[in-house]
């Protein structure tokens, strides 16, 4: 098992980096696990990543990432809502590197 | 994708959701198969029903509540629910317990659908 | 269409869910613990033997066999094989099996 270093206490991480506890997380953890994406964090990115714990939260799955794109398009417009402006955020991947950082598990459907 | 690779698919859960893994199991196949757009239904039957009865608490079981992902599935275009008329009533059960939007189908019903699928999924 | 039925009747209800859902015309096999259904003095022997007259009902006799119950398969139920059930599948457009 791997773990990831915050602030000087460690966090249990599975074999692909995300975070085991999905309670044990914050912002401060997100930007840990940011880094390790190579992602600077705008509030853009926050934006999304709060997105995607909103969407936990209520329906208790990370999106797919066409669910994903569809959902911000409804919530955020259509500027959001779209797969260049979520891979120019999150290169390797909107739902995979987004959820990775939002603290949640790997997105049901992601293949 | 053109309309020749569509197949028609259709899940068919039978089982309670707590007692065995099938309901879990169905749900994420289901959003897992979602990705290759085919037109897929999901039939409620006997015990399966019980899946939809609204208002899940599962903290005292230690086990998670995945009742709030089926109102995901809508996300997922998946919006062809069937909830089997019999199976409500043999429970005490109406279509205004369940959790997410349904139709409410007769056994042989539902028996006339299983006949158009391409493919049936059993859990 | 295909349907598969492999539970015990006097243990689990997927005979009469399949038998309240299959269509006229439609075929039913019988394996495992299913085979219990067609053997004479079964409960369930009655409401198979009535639902013979609009299905087409196999039972899978090395299944039947193996419970030693060759001998009492209740009239007009016809086997088949491992050959025939592949057979089965294959000639039907889709399949149900009541888990």
């Amino acid at each position: 098992m791997s773990s990831i270093e915050v602030n000087g206490k460690s966090y249990e991480t599975d074999e692909e980096g995300y975070l085991v506890n999905l309670a044990e997380w914050d912002e401060d953890i997100g930007k840990v696990l940011a880094q390790g994406e190579n992602i600077d964090m705008t509030p853009s990115h926050w934006e999304v990543v709060n997105f995607l714990r909103d969407y936990y939260n209520e329906f208790q799955i990370a999106p797919a990432v066409r669910v994903l794109t569809k959902a911000i398009g409804k919530k955020l417009g259509p500027d959001k809502g779209n797969s260049q402006y979520l891979y120019e955020l999150f290169p390797y991947g909107p739902a995979k590197q987004a959820c990775k950082i939002a603290g949640l598990p790997k997105p049901t459907g992601c293949i | 994708m053109s309309e020749a690779t569509v197949k028609k698919i259709m899940y068919v859960n039978r089982k309670a959701p707590y007692g065995t893994i099938y309901a879990l199991e169905s749900l994420e196949v289901v959003l897992i198969a979602a990705a290759f757009d085919q037109d897929v239904s999901l039939v409620f039957m006997d015990d399966g029903v019980y899946q939809l009865k609204k208002g899940h608490q599962t903290k005292g079981i230690e086990t998670k509540n995945f009742q709030p992902t089926y109102r995901a599935l809508d996300d997922y275009d998946v919006n062809k629910l069937y909830v089997e008329k019999e199976a409500l009533e043999a429970r005490g059960l109406s279509e205004e317990d369940m959790c997410v939007p349904v139709e409410v189908l007769s056994a042989a019903e539902i028996g006339k659908l299983m006949e158009q699928q391409d493919v049936l999924l059993s859990f | 269409m295909l349907h598969i039925v492999n539970k015990s009747p006097l243990e689990r209800n997927t005979l009469d869910s399949c038998l309240a859902a299959a269509q006229p015309g439609a075929a039913l096999l019988l394996i495992e613990d299913g085979v219990y259904a067609a053997t004479r003095g079964n409960r369930a022997e009655g409401k198979l033997r009535a639902a013979a007259q609009r299905l087409d009902i196999y039972v899978l006799a090395p299944d039947l066999d193996a419970r030693g119950m060759g001998q009492s398969l209740a009239e007009g139920i016809k086997t088949t094989d491992y050959a025939g059930f592949v057979e089965l599948v294959t000639k039907h457009k889709n399949c149900q099996s009541w888990l």
